[in-house]
């Protein structure tokens, strides 16, 4: 009989060239089709291949799914496998007592111990360090090798196969089909059968090792998660927010045009739309990060759904062009998967450190908006939604994702093509006045637009300032006043036309308000409903749009006696909101590189009561 | 969008602006914005499908000045924002109007890049060797130990050879001309626009402010004869006074500078060739020395498949491959599951 669990958070932690992430992935979309609900967290080192064997070079993947409503990937595991030394050693601390380690014996001989900093006679699996656990010892390597002698493979093909022998046994755990992990080696094998069906091979030989072997592990059970009727899939950010560009664009009937620049870790985004080029998107790999945005304003000049993504480094090298757009009045999209720093920081670490600078980042007045996307599936609706306002109130929009965000994933209930709305754009088509005038503005402040190729229209814009309505140059002092403030008024109006912030969990005034934005959405709730469930008086709001706030902002934020602003920063909404608002308001901040654990914030919030 | 079939002709006055023009009086930009007014109507391209775009610098006010779509833009990023402009709206004659410091100096990266990728854009380079708009500094192109405002006891750093650095950057169409020779810029700038792939026209223009006279040898009609060679093609290399003329030879890949008189005939002299590309490594150094009169015209042209071209075809092709593919089969992906 199996044991029935409401939830189960599992780490699959090796090498970098141990496939932990591609385990990973392949366990989480087999989860999510047998309708668990999950959350991801991929942790990896910043090499692409590290010094094999050591600590920095543990790459991980942490995977949360429930029969219930899973928030967050999870504070502590349940379930840790361990490929070698190193990785039992950095992810030892998460595990819960009485946890269940996996681990390849084979990945804990003395050069591994001593790279994971074992003194040689301290091996961990041997002695009674891990005596608070369950331990599972499988020579993977050697069982691997077994099952494929006959395969006539290379040695590190072989080797190559060991994650497929781990995955099949955790699925045998938890009574999990194969099929989901065999349609996956299949496709992507297609051109090498040799080695398709030796990762199927040992795929089946994990799970029968589980079937036919008396193991310490026992058979549990997660039962599906209830959720809304309807079709899912699962989706990582980056993927999802591509999406939402195709979709915008498909929605727009405006060609999209993607400008980007190779950066950490944005390029997930470059890599998925470049595979769908038979949407006309083009995807331009540009030389730097200025030409991305460059050659990105040229193509939203043609009238193309122009956008640009990158993180931290590259946004400091595009502000520049994105005060020309400003000035312009152009649409462009401007997508910031934020990343730790400064500088080169930690590129494969999450913060929310870049709000700020996309608040400020520019010289000159040059107020933009601001969205954020809050989970993975949300990315999607966040980058359509960016470049709806971008086109419609003409303007550059920054989209904030995070690492975090950008990488995990999560079941998705993917609208059809039919259940999006159109984006309207209208450009000028003929003279209405006795010349064009290109900054005669609607009733949005949105400027008249009109493509090159149009008759009659024809006529020039720059970024030196213009004189209002002609787009002449002007070095008029009191045009120059009117066009700062018509351009910021333009910015601040678009509050109109965004939904209000919203009490999303809890009563609609109380005591404590848990304010968040981004990428912490998960973590937040997670924390927030265990307040709840134990009677404490909290509620969670999180702010999409950053700038201009929602018209109710301070309305909803002055409903509470506190408010508790939690983010991966120091402060830095905390900030906006004292600057817009003269308020009060506490912050809970954290800046690891990593995500909030859901006893942080919750710790957080308990300091109120 | 082509407009081919109801063009309507126009004038080079109807290129004109209402904007007052800023140059200095007798700044050579003035003449190059006639030619270019005077060049553009005969080229059969509608008013309204022609994009001027430039960077910044005295050069750059350039598409305010003509009475077509345009773009005044940041420094440096023309040539990125062209890129992008020409990808997206491939029916569109591009153009970019830069300097020296623009295009060499804080935006180099992007013009070798334009060149490399092909984009079908036609770069005017306006090169006076100094900063005009900032007031008098030197830039790239300036020659070693030149005094200016920023250089009270001369440079140090070597000038950029642009055709060169064009050429070495795998521009298929690289020319020269200068200010002062209407007719020869004419039919440069019309060749600019002809070819089908990334041209750089550097054009010679005299900042009388800053940098006056800076290329009075090429452009002095005596000077002119033995300091400069106008290239044609399939023509002998073959300069300076009709009684006293000069040819190019080839040794090898040695160029050296004969006498006529001295018993050389037409045909022992070095046979211009736009297409060949050693030859026009060659030509494009005859810069470093003052050995060699400085090359005017087309010193390299070769068709290939533009960039923007090439994306075109792959996005069709893709459309082909994927034809069964709509948003709501690529929202759903690979793997779904419903919940009832
Ligand atoms: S400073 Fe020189 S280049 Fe600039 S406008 Fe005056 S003369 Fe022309």
């Amino acid at each position: 009989m199996a044991e029935k669990i409401k939830s189960i958070v599992i780490k699959f932690a090796g090498d970098s060239g141990d496939g932990m992430q591609l385990t990973g992935t392949n366990f989480t979309t087999n989860a999510a089709l047998f309708g668990n609900d999950i959350a991801t967290f991929p942790d990896f080192p910043a090499e692409i291949r590290a010094p094999q064997g050591t600590l920095p070079g543990v790459s991980g993947f942490q995977l949360h799914f429930g029969s219930v409503e899973v928030d967050s990937p999870g504070d502590n595991c349940d379930v840790l496998v361990a490929m070698n030394a190193a990785a039992l050693k950095t992810n030892l601390k998460q595990l819960k007592k009485g946890g269940l380690i996996i681990v390849d014996t084979a990945g804990f001989e003395s050069k591994n111990l001593k790279l994971a900093g074992y003194a040689p006679d301290q091996n961990p699996i041997e002695n009674d360090t891990l005596s608070k656990y369950q331990l599972q010892k499988i020579d993977v390597t050697k069982l691997t090798k077994e099952t494929l002698v006959d395969s006539g493979l290379d040695g590190k093909s072989v080797s190559r196969c060991k994650n497929m022998f781990v995955l099949g046994y955790v699925y045998w755990i938890f009574g999990r089909s194969l099929q989901s992990t065999i349609d996956e080696i299949t496709r992507a094998f297609t051109k090498k059968p040799e080695l398709r069906d030796a990762n199927i091979q040992v795929l089946k030989a994990g799970f029968n090792f589980g079937e036919t072997v008396e193991t310490v592990a026992h058979k549990v059970e997660v039962a599906p998660a209830k959720r809304e009727s309807g079709t899912y899939r699962n989706i990582i950010g980056n993927h999802a927010t591509a999406l939402g560009l195709i979709a915008a664009s498909v929605k727009s009937k405006l060609s999209l045009f993607y400008g980007t620049y190779p950066i950490t870790p944005a390029s997930e985004i470059l890599h998925e739309l470049a595979k769908h080029k038979n949407f006309g998107v083009v995807t331009f790999q540009a030389e730097d990060e200025i030409a991305a945005v460059a050659a990105t304003i040229g193509a939203s000049f043609g009238g193309s759904l122009g956008v640009t993504g990158t993180s931290g480094p590259g946004l400091a090298l595009k502000g520049e062009s994105i005060s020309l757009a400003v000035s312009l009045e152009l649409p462009l999209v401007v997508i910031d998967v934020q990343r730790a720093g400064p500088s080169t920081g930690m590129p494969t670490k999450t913060e929310q450190a870049d709000l700020l600078f996309a608040m400020y980042g520019r010289h000159g007045e040059a107020p933009l908006p601001i969205i954020a996307a809050k989970s993975p599936a949300d990315c999607f609706e966040a980058s359509f939604e960016a470049c709806k306002i971008a086109l419609q109130h003409t303007t550059p929009v920054i989209l904030l994702t995070d690492g975090y965000v950008a990488n995990s994933s999560e079941p998705w209930k993917f609208p059809t093509e039919k259940e999006l709305q159109e984006i309207k754009v209208e450009y000028v088509t003929e003279l209405n006045d006795e010349t064009f005038l290109p900054y005669k503005r609607d009733e949005k402040l949105a400027r008249n637009i009109a493509l090159p190729g149009t008759k009659g229209l024809e006529h020039r814009i720059g970024g030196l300032e213009k004189e209002d309505l002609t787009g002449n140059i002007s070095y008029d002092p009191q045009n120059h006043e009117t066009m700062v403030r018509n351009r910021a008024k333009k910015v601040k109006m678009i509050a109109n036309y965004i939904p209000e912030l919203e009490v999303e969990l809890g009563n609609k005034k109380g005591k404590v308000l848990v304010l968040g934005w981004g990428g912490t959405y998960g973590s937040i709730r997670a924390a927030v409903k265990q307040a709840i469930s134990e009677g404490k008086d909290v509620s969670h709001a999180h702010i999409r749009y950053l700038n201009p706030f929602p018209k109710n902002t301070l309305e909803l934020l002055n409903s509470f006696e506190h408010v508790l602003v939690a983010e991966i920063n120091t402060g830095q909404l905390a900030h906006l909101l004292k600057a817009e608002f003269l308020l009060h308001v506490n912050s809970f901040t954290k800046v690891q590189g990593q995500p909030f654990a859901k006893h942080e914030v919750y710790e957080a919030i308990s300091k109120f009561f | 969008m082509n407009n081919a079939v109801n063009f309507e002709p126009y004038s080079a006055k109807e290129l004109e602006t209402d904007q007052e023009i800023r140059w200095c009086p007798g700044c050579g930009d003035f003449a190059i914005l006639k030619q270019v007014q005077i060049t553009i109507p005969k080229l059969n391209i509608p008013r309204e499908n022609i994009v001027f775009i430039s960077g910044i610098g005295c050069s750059s006010r350039f598409p305010y000045y003509m009475n077509t779509y345009g773009m005044h833009s940041i420094h440096g990023r023309a040539t990125a924002i062209a890129t992008g402009l020409k990808v997206a709206r491939p029916d569109l004659s591009v153009w970019v109007i830069t300097g020296d410091g623009d295009s060499l100096s804080i935006g180099g990266n992007h013009l070798i890049h334009i060149l490399r990728r092909n984009v079908d854009v036609n770069i005017l380079l306006f090169n006076n060797q100094i900063y005009g708009l900032t007031k008098g500094q030197y830039s790239p192109t300036s020659e070693l130990n030149k005094i200016t405002k920023s250089s009270p006891v001369g440079t140090l750093d070597n000038p950029f050879n642009p055709l060169a650095l064009a050429l070495g950057s795998g521009a298929t169409f690289v020319a020269r001309s200068i200010d002062k020779e209407a007719r020869h810029l004419q039919k440069m700038i019309e060749r600019t626009h002809l070819h089908k792939g990334a041209s750089l026209l550097e054009i010679y223009q005299n900042c009388n402010i800053f940098n006056d006279n800076a290329f009075e040898v090429f452009g002095n009609k005596t000077s002119q004869k033995t300091n400069a060679i106008f290239l044609e093609h399939a023509a002998p290399l073959i300069f300076g006074d009709k009684e006293d003329a000069l040819g190019i030879v080839l040794d090898a890949y040695k160029p050296r500078v004969v006498k006529m008189a001295d018993g050389y005939s037409e045909n022992d002299l070095w046979i211009h060739d736009e297409q060949d590309i050693f030859k026009a490594q060659i030509l494009a150094r005859f810069f470093d020395t003052e050995d060699f009169p400085r090359p005017f015209g087309v010193i390299y042209a070769r068709e290939q498949i533009s960039f923007e071209k090439a994306v075109q075809n792959q996005l069709e092709q893709e459309k082909v491959q994927k034809s069964n593919i709509d948003l709501s089969v690529l929202l759903a992906g690979n793997q779904t599951w419903t919940v009832n």
